[in-house]
């Protein structure tokens, strides 16, 4: 019996929030838009990657230079680091390559190793590619002077 | 037993009386085609991607790897399949493959790579075997599409062409720079110093 009106209590309270829900569902926009759930939503422009351009320049200190080129089946994993192909000490004077900076072989106490140490392995969680997207809000960021080239 | 082989080869030897030459010709000639015939369709079966996938070692692990690769899907719907890359296009060579796979078949029978642990553990020494091969060939089978004597330089992106002109000019072949590009590579840090992690 003490089960049941539990049960009941929590059937209630659960029946209240779905109802203030509508409230809340006015302000969020999924990502179909407002298209009805049996209708076709439009098609949404596939931004394409920046293939193979220079080298972007940096817009501030320490950031992560971007990547001028597309990384579509670039791996990384635990037995293979396609990046350090070219962009490695040994390959990116062949490769024409930017080289990996050095603070990437420390690890977090600070010892210097022979290689990319593991916190600096995975190039792409710092490093991205750009796609041809124009910027969704207007941007008034100017770069320092001092690393302006 | 001795008796009836001897009896046979009388039998292959002897003139035959009772068929024209012309009859003989032509059976022997329309069952040429048709044994060649069978042999070219066996063999081409088994050169055929739903064929080497049906073992469920070239199916769980290589085959879903090279799923996420350019040459599975691409922009244009040109798909090369196994046999387009790992045999050769030409008889001669075919044959010398195909010959060689029976070697495959034996590890199948024993179980050498049945499980995707033990095919892992494998993975440096195959992979080996098609680098070895495809240096040897020079690129073979890449170049039954990729020849660069077609490429147009000025297509290709502005990182790709001095690499292509240089890699030529030494005589380096595809498989030296595009190892990895349809399969999941062994651990390079073996083979490739760039390739370790830390101190390694």
């Amino acid at each position: 019996m003490k089960f049941s009106s539990i049960l009941k209590a929590t059937l209630i309270s659960g029946a209240l929030i779905l109802c203030s829900t509508p409230a809340l569902s006015e302000h969020v926009k999924s990502l179909r838009g407002n298209a009805a759930l049996d209708a076709d939503s439009t098609n949404i422009e596939l931004k394409r990657v920046q293939e193979d351009r220079a080298p972007i320049q940096r817009d501030y200190v320490q950031q992560p230079p971007l990547i001028p080129h597309d990384i579509e089946g670039y791996t990384i994993n635990l037995k293979f680091n396609k990046c350090m192909t070219c962009h490695s000490w040994a390959n990116y004077r062949e490769a024409g390559a930017t080289k990996i900076s050095q603070t990437h072989f420390a690890d977090r106490t600070g010892d210097v190793h022979a290689n990319v140490a593991a916190r600096r392995y995975f190039c792409n969680q710092c490093h991205v590619p750009q796609v041809d997207a124009a910027p969704l809000v207007e941007n008034e960021f100017k770069p320092l002077p001092s690393i302006k080239q | 037993m001795l008796n009836s082989l001897k009896n046979l080869w009388g039998w292959l030897c002897r003139p035959s009386a009772k068929y024209t030459l012309g009859g003989l010709l032509t059976v022997g000639f329309i069952s040429g085609i048709v044994f060649w015939g069978g042999f070219n369709t066996a063999m081409e079966a088994t050169n055929d991607m739903d064929f080497c996938i049906s073992c469920h070692e070239m199916e769980e692990n290589v085959y879903r790897e090279y799923q996420n690769t350019i040459h599975y899907s691409n922009r244009t719907g040109v798909r090369a399949t196994c046999p387009d890359c790992h045999v050769p296009k030409d008889w001669q060579h075919k044959i010398v493959r195909k010959i060689q796979a029976s070697n495959e078949v034996l590890h199948k029978i024993l179980g050498t790579i049945d499980t995707p642990e033990k095919f892992n553990a494998k993975r440096m020494e195959l992979a080996q075997n098609v680098w070895t091969a495809m240096k040897a060939t020079d690129s073979r089978e890449c170049r039954n599409c990729h020849d660069f004597k077609s490429m147009d330089y000025t297509k290709q992106g502005r990182r790709a062409v001095p690499q292509h002109i240089k890699a030529f000019d030494e005589g380096k072949t595809c498989i030296d720079c595009h190892k990895g590009i349809a399969h999941s590579l062994p651990d390079m840090s073996k083979v490739d110093a760039t390739q370790a992690i830390g101190s390694q």
